[in-house]
């Protein structure tokens, strides 16, 4: 069983919100589920639509071809009608009395006058449309009701019941009026205990789970969803959110909150990521840990705000004068946006850094299952600090912040004890960190900067292979179109295999030798991302010497499909 | 007991004859006074002369980017409110590089001390025109002269309803120092603008210039600073007579009394719940 929805409506029309309440009734309904948004960059009219896809088998993308749509205006379905598959149905509310579309077959159904009737309230006219779609694939109507009751319980009671009621109808007159047939079923299953999130959402998980005790932000999507979760976590886990009056204050104030010994970070996109990069060489010349999250976008400048790119792999990999090391990780699913944030703040903390973790829109706003996260499962590592007795004995006052070291690590001492005097400068400093001109000292500190990198490379895990080992020619990937990259390559290996995919996720500093290990036997390679120019086939070329035979690229704003991945690669092959 | 030669620090960069030097003297004068340690007193400063400050003393410190101490302060003083933190910028960095800062700081009313050393030029990158500049400032960057309208910090702070503004000369260390007291003592954000001569740069405003026209407001028993009419047109007065001192307080509740994971502790000493989390990552399951 592989079912696809469409959700689609205008901005204002609570697409967003059912399609979350779809996705969930489905995840509590036993299935593996997917779901990816696409939104004008406006909050009235327009056309704004939401995918899910639920399967019995794992699942990582959302699929091209749709089996149901949900169509709350008339748009949805002009729009896309074409995207249904054979055998597909079409819900609506559209024109006064039943009309029939053609070509595509289509069911009627009164959603707002239900609402009306049934829930006092034209609002409902989208719960009475997931009623509908519950009886369309027989799943029991109690798995979305439950999800109701949860979803709604913070409006009260009334909102609860109403809600309900309005399933119900939509529920009963497909019963009562739907005679065709929506193939295949679905089968009934019990409650299964996997979760749902967005990127967004796990990557402010990991934070909090990651015991971050502050954020900093200033609003700019795609990233506005972790200040908004971590905001709106900040009561019940004593943590701070505070909504800097720019992006530069903010990613000032996560570094003057790691200094002062709380774990801190902030969240942007590339326009505000533009504004922090002065900062991001403040931490890296006061050895300051910090996380920023660099959520891409279209760009240059403002670009297309609501959409997906993988443009700012350099921006990342090289933004801010002078040169300190750092680290960047590009998860690639909801659940390693929740691992890899945490990794994030470790390798902050154990090399004192800067760590950039890049998602972006399609990651942000992509919901999917997985296994719930466990926060038994991590392990926090605040790196080395003296305790109150080492700082003791080495002599009240007489703590170096930046003390040379082997590891090219001070061991970090917390403002306020009464042991150490903690001083650091964004000018190049002494290893007590005041201002010097030392010539001597400038190199010795420029080295011991360095040094860090020698550990953190180890850090780097191997890029992830997919497929047979012995396939000569190699598919390449990072980030958010992992999923997609795994759908493509399983269709191309069937029914023959014939290729392989390595997938990157820690993507800095590079894993040079593994990659190059990886591609030893390899014959063609190609290089699959979401920008225009290839970066990260000029990254590989320039950290490995090794060129890829070619790149599939897209950069319309919308994300790589696996039918995007295959079409190109076939296409290609042919020539 | 703390005494002055607990802040001794180290060798000074500046020219002889700076106003900084007295800066510096009622800042050590001041916190020797309210009893509080180096360790207790986190100083962060940004680029310029006056940023270079609290390298002289001995103290924590997070000397940052030029313009932005206070977002870093900021930053610091959420982390660990336990700690006194004063800001530390010049004119070119607080009210031209770093003033969005400074308007929201305001606002914020955080619980930190925020030392302007103005001596309207800027002084590190040898003798540019700057925001508190006046009309006619020939310099390398004005050539015709600066014919901007130098902006007024404490007016400026006033019509935002900062909590404590005030104004000190740096040739009258005594008085600074007792700003610099009520400065810290004080609940929320305290703005200490303070007129440095530079002897080097700026030839305008002299010692014997300001000498002539300071008066200290505060003597008059009758003035009330938390009068914002009187306090805003105080803060007009410039040119034969400029006067320093306390200029305007209100009562607000600081920032730090306003977030609930503060109300306790200071963030740092906050424990992890796991048990939290798990609740938390349970409603996702749900
Ligand atoms: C982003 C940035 N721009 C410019 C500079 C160069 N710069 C250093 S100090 C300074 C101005 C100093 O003037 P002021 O803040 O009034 O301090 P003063 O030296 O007068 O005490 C400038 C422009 C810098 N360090 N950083
Ligand atoms: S240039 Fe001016 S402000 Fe700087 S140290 Fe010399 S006198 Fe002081
Ligand atoms: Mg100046």
């Amino acid at each position: 069983m592989d079912f696809s929805f469409l959700i689609g409506g205008e901005a204002g029309q609570g697409i967003q919100s059912t399609g979350q309440i779809l996705a969930k009734t489905l995840a509590k309904g036993g299935f593996n589920v997917f779901a990816s948004q696409d939104f004008e960059s406006r909050i009235r009219g327009g056309h704004n639509f939401f995918r899910i896809r639920a399967s019995n088998k794992p699942i990582h993308a959302i699929s091209e071809e749709i089996n149901l749509i949900i169509a709350l205006n008339e748009e949805t379905i002009t729009r896309h009608k074409s995207e249904l598959k054979k055998n597909g149905l079409i819900i609506h509310d559209s024109g006064e009395s039943p009309r029939i579309l053609h070509p595509s077959p289509s069911f009627w159904i009164p959603f707002e006058e239900l609402a009306i009737k049934k829930a006092g309230n034209k609002i409902m006219r989208n719960t009475v449309a997931l009623g509908a779609t519950l009886c369309l694939i027989k799943l029991d109507l109690e798995i979305l009701t439950n999800v109701l009751r949860r979803v709604f319980a913070d409006k009260g009671i009334e909102v609860v019941s109403k809600n309900i009621q309005a399933a119900l109808a939509g529920f009963n007159y497909v019963k009562e009026h739907f005679s065709g047939t929506l193939n295949p079923y679905f089968p009934a299953k019990k409650e299964s205990q996997l979760m749902l999130a967005n990127g967004a959402e796990s990557v402010a998980l990991g934070a909090l789970a990651s015991d971050c005790k502050f954020m900093s932000g200033y609003p700019m999507t795609p990233s506005s969803g972790i200040l908004h979760y971590f905001a709106g976590k900040s009561v019940d886990m004593n943590v701070v959110f505070e909504h800097a009056e720019d992006e530069i204050a903010a990613l000032n104030m996560a570094i003057g909150a790691s200094y002062a010994g709380a774990r801190a970070m902030t969240a942007t996109s590339g326009g505000g990521f533009s504004l922090m990069v002065e900062a991001l060489s403040l931490a890296g010349m006061t050895e300051t840990p910090v996380v920023i999250v660099l959520g891409q976008r279209p760009g240059p400048a403002t670009g297309l705000p609501t959409r997906t790119e993988q443009s700012e792999l350099d921006f990342a990999i090289y933004a801010g004068h002078g040169f300190f090391p750092r680290a960047v990780f590009a998860p690639s699913t909801p659940e390693e946006c929740f691992y890899l944030t945490v990794k994030a703040f470790n390798i902050a903390d154990k090399y004192q850094i800067p760590v950039i973790v890049l998602t972006d829109q399609l990651l942000a706003d992509s919901y999917s299952t997985s296994s719930a996260f466990d926060p038994a499962k991590i392990e926090i590592d605040r790196g080395e600090f003296l305790s109150k007795s080492d700082l003791g004995a080495i002599g009240k006052y007489t703590y170096q912040r930046h003390q040379y070291t082997s590891s090219g690590v001070s061991p970090r001492a917390i403002p306020g004890n009464p042991y150490a005097l903690v001083v650091t400068d964004s000018d190049e400093h002494t290893q007590a960190g005041h201002i010097t001109e030392s010539a001597e000292t400038r190199t010795k500190m420029v080295q011991k900067r360095l040094k860090k990198l020698k550990g953190l490379r180890k850090e780097i895990e191997v890029p992830r292979g997919y497929g047979p080992k012995e396939a000569s020619t190699v598919l390449i990937s990072w980030g958010s179109t992992y999923g997609a990259m795994r759908e493509a390559v399983d269709a191309l290996n069937t029914p023959k295999e014939k290729v392989r995919m390595i997938h990157l996720s820690e993507i800095w500093p590079f894993p040079r030798e593994s990659l190059a290990q990886q591609l030893k036997e390899t014959k063609e390679i190609v290089v699959i991302e979401s920008n225009a120019t290839g970066q990260m086939a000029h990254l590989i070329k320039a950290e490995t010497g090794i060129s890829a035979t070619k790149s599939i690229l897209k950069f319309d704003g919308r994300p790589i499909t696996s039918t995007y991945i295959t079409r190109n690669f076939l296409e290609e092959a042919e020539n | 007991m703390v005494t002055i030669n607990d802040y001794e620090g180290g060798e000074t960069a500046w020219c002889p004859g700076c106003g900084n030097f007295q800066i510096l003297e009622a800042l050590k004068r001041g916190l020797v006074n309210l009893k509080l340690e180096p360790h207790q007193v986190l100083f962060v400063s940004g680029i310029g002369q006056a940023g270079k400050l609290p390298h002289y003393l001995k103290s924590n410190l997070f000397n940052g980017l030029h313009g932005r101490s206070l977002p870093v302060a900021t930053g610091a003083k959420i982390a660990n409110h336990e700690l006194t933190v004063i800001a530390i910028d010049g004119d070119g960095g607080g009210y031209g590089e770093g003033c969005n800062h400074l308007i929201h700081a305001i606002r914020r009313n955080i619980n930190l001390t925020y030392l302007v050393h103005n001596n309207q030029v800027y002084g590190l990158t040898k003798g540019q025109t700057s925001p508190t500049s006046e009309k006619g400032f020939i310099t390398k960057t004005t050539p015709e002269g600066n014919f901007l309208q130098p902006l007024n910090p404490i007016a400026l702070a006033i019509s935002l309803g900062a909590t404590f503004v005030a104004r000190g000369y740096s040739a009258r260390i005594s008085h600074l120092t007792k700003l610099i007291e009520e400065g810290i003592k004080h609940e929320g954000f305290a703005l200490i603008d303070v007129l440095q001569p530079c002897v080097s740069f700026n030839r305008l405003k002299t010692y014997k210039w300001y000498n002539k026209r300071v008066y200290d407001l505060n003597e008059d028993k009758e003035y009330d600073t938390s009068d914002k009419t009187v306090a805003f047109s105080k803060a007009q007065e410039w040119g034969e007579k400029i006067p320093i001192g306390i200029i305007y307080t209100s009562e607000k509740s600081s920032y730090e009394k306003q977030i609930s994971a503060l109300k306790t502790a200071p963030l740092i000493k906050q424990k992890y719940s796991m048990a939290k989390m798990k609740q938390i990552i349970d409603g996702f399951v749900q």
